[in-house]
């Protein structure tokens, strides 16, 4: 194994950007992925409104968890295909036989991910402010923080765990079941960030969630660039 | 359906029976231990406490709720362990005890949450609530499905020994922050019952269930990893044996 995180990096850096740059171009030239989910997520929200609504208070009070739940729901749709194009044109072999470490191939493809997500979240977030009646321009460079910091985290798990349910029959069933028990302290700390800022955080509650993002966020990114040359090779 | 048509088998092949690993005699020995333990130390409980104050009779549950959470987080760390090893240097027989391990606190976890489920329905009123503890037990029990699940998936014995190894390690570590974050959630479970927060007349019967769910759980993981290594051994004879016939094939052939 070659895991060393050695220092200069820049080839590394490199080479994360240029699978991050195949895979965004891949993706921006066909959209059908894209626009899908989009759609998937727009569906989802006013389904949701549907379920908990007509009464405009609740849904306000549902927003923030609402709103996650759709993020998470239609961007887990993501990532397997991010590594089905290489499988179906049998490159990820060619891929790998490239020297070096692994890892930025896992840098690549979750900055990739994460640019399709914050892509959806782009057209998502604002639909929910005008869906579920609540008022984000005042509290938007936090909320903008929190919406990155749950959506790195999100997407780092998402991309790590797609490396290996990518590759197996059930795939669509077994990575939401591998990644949703994961995210269980993203999902509520980004909720609860996100349910104290749209209240106008008089507590102060949104820093403590934030902080636990940035804890979540930074474990399980060392984690996954750790593990993924044992999970790929094979 | 052999007939004197058939090609002889040559004797080298034909002798490689299949070498079954005998499981070790302490596995059983352990089991039966266990199993007259288990009666004596549940029998024990019963006798020895008084009904709580509070709870009355209810508090029986405790014996077998409370050991069943302390050995499932037990058979948890040995799949973390074990796991670790795996990564480290791709050991198939650590992979066997982690999924060993896996399986039996799997059984423990759905154990302990449908026993305080029942425990709670009279007590604090509701079959489940949104409490710390409960919701993390509950999220560990997914956490480790999932693994279990993956292995289920996961055909090639590399890719599953590799596989499982990265999420088992990359589970563990979820669960304290699991923990952690569900108690800033929110929290109501009264304070968790070991001999240091139950009265005295209790404590015996709770070391005592404790002892033999211990050894009961080290039978099953045994006992549980002896199977899977006598998978392992039926696999590779089957391989042999397709092996062995394509010889036969050629043999015929010319």
């Amino acid at each position: 194994m070659s895991g060393r995180f050695a220092f200069p990096i820049g080839d590394e850096l490199r080479r994360t950007r240029a699978v991050a740059w195949k895979d965004i171009s891949a993706e921006r030239r066909s959209k059908t992925n894209f626009n899908a989910v989009v759609f998937l997520a727009s569906l989802m929200l006013v389904m949701f409104g549907f379920a908990l609504g007509p009464d405009a208070e609740a849904l306000r009070s549902a927003a923030a968890g609402v709103l996650w739940l759709t993020i998470l729901f239609s961007g887990v749709l993501a990532f397997n295909r991010s590594y089905q194009l290489e499988l179906e044109g049998d490159s990820l072999e060619t891929l790998l036989l490239y020297p070096g470490d692994r890892w930025p191939i896992l840098l690549g493809k979750l900055a990739a991910n994460l640019a399709f997500v914050l892509m959806v979240e782009v057209i998502v977030v604002p639909m929910a402010a005008v869906l579920y009646n609540v008022a984000i321009w005042h509290v938007l460079p936090p909320l903008l923080a929190v919406l990155a910091l749950g959506t790195i985290g999100f997407v780092t798990l998402g991309t790590f765990y797609a490396a290996m349910a990518s590759r197996v029959r059930a795939r669509e069933v077994l990575l939401p079941l591998l990644l949703f028990p994961m995210l269980v302290p993203l999902l509520v700390a980004s909720v609860g960030a996100t349910t104290a800022l749209l209240a106008g955080n008089a507590m102060g509650d949104a820093g403590s969630w934030i902080r636990v993002l940035v804890v979540f966020d930074a474990i399980f990114f060392v984690a996954s660039m750790l593990a993924f040359e044992y999970v790929i090779e094979v | 359906m052999t007939t004197s048509l058939e090609r002889p088998p040559s004797p080298p092949l034909a002798a490689r029976a299949i070498a079954i690993p005998r499981e070790p005699r302490w596995i059983g020995i352990l089991g039966a231990v266990g199993a007259i333990a288990f009666v004596g130390a549940q029998a024990l409980g019963v006798l020895t406490s008084p009904p709580d104050r509070d709870m009355g009779d209810l508090q029986k549950i405790m014996y077998v709720h409370v050991p069943a959470a302390w050995n499932a987080f037990i058979a948890f760390f040995i799949v973390a362990c074990a796991s670790i090893k795996v990564l480290l240097t791709n050991d198939e027989r650590a992979d066997l005890l982690a999924a060993a391990a896996a399986e039996v606190g799997a059984v423990l976890t759905a154990l302990t949450l449908i026993l305080g489920s029942i425990w709670g329905r009279p007590t604090w009123g509701v079959w489940w609530t949104w409490d710390a503890r409960l919701t993390s037990t509950a999220v560990l029990l997914v956490i480790f499905v999932g693994y279990l699940t993956l292995r289920e998936f996961a055909e090639e014995p590399e890719r599953r020994m590799r596989w499982s190894a990265a999420v088992g390690v990359i589970g563990a570590l979820n669960v304290p922050i699991v923990y952690m974050s569900v108690r800033w959630w929110r929290t109501l479970h009264q304070v968790q019952s070991s001999p240091a927060t139950v009265d005295p007349h209790y404590v015996i019967g709770l070391r005592a269930n404790a002892i033999a769910f211990l050894l009961l759980l080290v039978f099953f993981i045994g006992r549980r990893y002896h199977l899977s290594r006598v998978e392992v051994a039926i696999a590779a004879a089957a391989e042999g044996r397709a092996l062995y016939d394509g010889e036969g094939e050629s043999y015929a052939d010319a």
